[in-house]
């Protein structure tokens, strides 16, 4: 961690209004913000860590837990929830056994859901990792999960 | 743009068209192209050209024709028979869905042909990632002629002429909002463009910033040019990476033409442009809570006066505009603010750029004229209700806005009107909704967004939309009270009242409105514990009609809850377990012949009468 952290405040100048940017690029890199990390950016940019900590919470997009190899994200749009976004996040919660804000055992899949993406007009639709798939049904979430899950296990196969 | 006679394929590369396939139907084209020997053919890539529920669209100009759904097989048959033979491929029209016939070109469809398009006149026609196709297309050139002939108090005067009004919801006049911090002394100013847009159910800024982002840019250095401000930030939010991707393409090249950076245009005046990616906070659309995010804090409004153009980023003046209202002002200062005062109403001149989603035959981007009935956006660009369904109501606003019934469908839209009506311009999401829609879950799906997103410095704005929340949920799941009608309006009135900013002040709108024009469905809810739109799932229940079940048995195949009794072989009927089922709806969705019939009995004293209800 310590040298992707440098790495990362090698293209800072480490001020206050910097400390957005600096979670950003640092989730980016380790997947989600470890206290530790958050504490090495109060004392780069001279923030005490409450402060970072106080940000970081203030933000949906941060995380403080690592998601799963295949990040599942269901928009729950104005347009999503009117084409029926909620029976797909039902769905999806059955498909792979759990509930939002959770990840699977095997550490493959996690789910969230996002206040809207902005593909309305291809409503309801869901996000693996930065794919969007759109005009989904139930059945269509299934075969996208699926190809997901599928694509797991080759990699998995391969790499024995 | 291109030769003239000479063929150039347009492929829409907006988030809507590459979520549909429309990269790989790119590369399939190019090669298609290459392998034919086709050397006459230029391949364009665009952002969004608006009709994006068609995606992946495909266009060849000069002809204007114009094809939707193409997917990676069908780029074969455009190259041998459109490219190469001349006859256009007919299965890949768009077919009207009133009449079912194939239309040819884009400007014959009636998407296309009822709407008047200023603001995103050049999307999905130039490639946002290629300057000189913006400079072409007549982008850059309003800043020169600015720098040269316009001191910066007469583009004010000019942007007040047009009566251009803020694009991002509040519609307060942008010459005004311009001229208060023009006339403030500063050793700094700041020009921020507001690309915020957390209304779910709106992608207006995100096309615009990823078809032209170089018309956006424009407007922030003429804008920069008239406040004195020589920094600007876009803040964008972090969901769109394209958007993000393409505005530093941009701004890279706009820096290398000498159009952003030391003495853009080679005038006295200096101006650069950082983005700033959002993080994921509604409320940082607000304008205080935005530079409280820059300044690398918590995204909190503050309180006001002062106002930003007096005391904004940093301590310093600054102006904040929406996307749209910046991309609107070169084309002002190019055609005259008399020709722009022209369009549209007289209190709202200009036009109007619409996300136009949910149960509409054609989802997509819009523009029309201020003014412009709502009857003629949903039915005629819009194409009427998908599946044949019935128009129940409109949402314009976002979470902020309201939900109008088929009365208002000949308003005309403009600021005023719809503020009257109860709901508000909003940035432009318009979510079009049938009879499926139940109103009393839409409020609480607006409500359980805005408890979310409330920062919390107001408490009457982070417990009243709680408790408004709450009292939603229960009206949802059956344990409303008689009085929780009353209770809701009493919240209501203390959160718009007591919050500091525009998230507080009009979260209850989706509830005001709905309880206003849809009451009926609020009192069938706490009344009878029934909903009439048969979406609140705790008040449905399904059963099979055993005169139209064909003995398939998908449905037991499918239901999670293993909540079907019934053999296929045996000719057991089939019969759901009302105690086991979880109301999931996968039954109902499956069926091949519709014979599961989905039903809100609610609670009637007589027995006759609910079985009357159900059927």
């Amino acid at each position: 961690m310590e040298e992707q952290l440098s790495a990362i405040f090698a293209r800072f100048r480490g001020t206050v209004g910097e400390v957005i940017p600096l979670l950003q690029k640092t989730q980016e890199e380790l997947g989600f913000l470890p206290e530790e990390a958050m504490r090495r950016i109060g004392d780069f940019a001279g923030v005490p860590f409450s402060k970072v900590y106080g940000v970081a919470t203030f933000y949906t997009m941060f995380r403080f837990t690592p998601v799963g190899k295949y990040h599942v994200c269901v928009c729950r749009g104005t347009a999503c929830h009117v084409r029926g976004a909620d029976q797909i996040l039902e769905h999806v919660e059955r498909e792979l056994g759990i509930s939002e804000n959770e990840t699977t055992g095997d550490g493959e899949f996690s789910l969230e859901t996002v206040a809207c993406i902005g593909c309305c007009a291809l409503a309801p639709c869901i996000t693996v990792n930065s794919d969007v798939h759109g005009r989904l049904t139930s059945k269509k979430a299934s075969q996208v999960l699926r190809k997901a899950r599928g694509a797991a296990l080759k990699e998995e196969e391969d790499g024995k | 743009m291109g030769n003239k006679g000479r063929k150039t394929i347009i492929v829409c590369q907006g988030t809507g068209c590459v979520s549909s396939g429309a990269t790989p139907t790119y590369k399939a084209l190019e090669e298609g192209i290459r392998k034919a020997g086709l050397t006459d053919i230029q391949m364009k890539l665009t952002g969004c050209h608006g009709f994006c529920q068609r995606g992946p669209i495909v266009i060849i100009e000069p002809d204007g024709v114009f094809y939707s759904g193409v997917q990676e097989k069908n780029c074969e048959e455009i190259v041998e028979s459109h490219l190469k033979n001349g006859q256009p491929v007919e299965g890949l029209f768009y077919k009207d869905p009133a009449t079912g016939q194939p239309i040819a070109t884009y400007g014959e469809i009636p998407f296309y042909a009822n709407q008047e398009r200023i603001v995103l006149a050049r999307c999905g026609h130039i490639n946002p990632e290629v300057i000189e196709d913006s400079i072409d297309s007549g982008i850059y050139r309003a800043a020169p002629r600015v720098f040269w002939e316009m001191p910066p108090a007469a583009v004010i005067e000019e942007i007040k002429k047009a009566g251009l009004r803020g694009r991002g919801g509040a519609g307060f006049p942008t010459g005004v909002k311009w001229g208060f911090c023009a006339n403030v002394e500063a050793d700094q100013k700041y020009i921020i463009c507001n690309a915020d847009e957390g209304d779910p159910g709106a992608f207006m800024d995100r096309s615009i910033l990823e078809a032209t982002p170089h018309q956006v840019i424009e407007g922030m250095i003429i804008a920069g040019y008239a406040i004195g401000a020589t920094k600007g930030y876009i803040y964008a939010r972090a969901e769109y990476p394209l958007a993000i991707k393409r505005l530093g393409i941009a701004i890279e090249q706009a820096r290398e033409k000498g159009f952003l950076g030391r003495r853009v245009f080679g005038s006295e005046f200096d101006f650069d442009i950082t983005i700033f990616q959002g993080a994921g906070a509604f409320v940082c659309g607000e304008e205080t809570a935005l530079i409280g995010s820059i300044e690398g804090g918590r995204g909190m409004p503050r309180t006001r006066p002062p106002f930003p153009a007096v005391k904004g980023l940093w301590g310093r003046p600054t102006v904040i505009n929406n996307v749209k209202t910046l991309a609107t002002v070169p084309e002002i200062i190019n055609r005259g603010a008399e020709w722009f005062a022209g369009i549209g109403t007289e209190k709202s001149p200009g036009t109007a750029v619409f996300a136009l989603t949910g149960k509409v035959a054609n989802c997509g981007l819009i523009e029309v004229p201020m003014g412009t009935p709502l009857r003629k956006i949903i039915f005629d660009i819009g194409g009427g209700i998908v599946d044949g369904g019935r128009f129940k109501a409109v949402q314009t606003g976002g979470p902020s806005g309201g939900c109008l019934p088929e009365e208002f469908l000949d308003t005309p839209v403009d600021f005023e009107n719809l503020a009257k009506a109860g709901s508000i311009m909003g940035s432009g999401g318009m979510v079009v909704m049938d009879e499926s829609t139940c109103m009393v879950d839409l409020a609480r799906y607006f409500l359980d967004f805005t408890q979310k997103e409330s920062c919390g410095k107001c408490v009457p704005c982070r417990m009243g939309t709680k408790h408004m929340l709450e009292i939603l949920e229960d009206i949802c799941e059956g344990r409303g009270e008689p009085d929780d009608l009353s209770k809701l309006m009493e919240l209501a009135d203390a959160v718009k009242e007591g919050s500091l900013c525009g998230l507080g002040q009009t979260a209850p709108n989706p509830v005001i409105t709905t309880m206003k024009y849809f009451r009926h469905e609020y009192e069938a809810h706490v009344h009878e514990k029934r909903c009439p739109a048969l979406k609140c799932k705790a008040m449905l229940q399904y059963h099979v009609n055993q005169d139209a079940c064909k003995f398939c048995g998908t449905c037991k195949k499918n239901c999670p809850a293993d909540a079907i009794r019934g053999d296929k072989k045996k000719k057991i009927p089939f019969e759901i377990d009302v105690d086991k089922c979880i109301r999931c709806g996968m039954c109902h969705t499956v069926c091949p012949v519709g014979a599961v019939v989905k039903t809100s009995p609610g609670i009637v004293n007589d027995h006759e009468e609910a079985t009357e209800a159900a059927n």
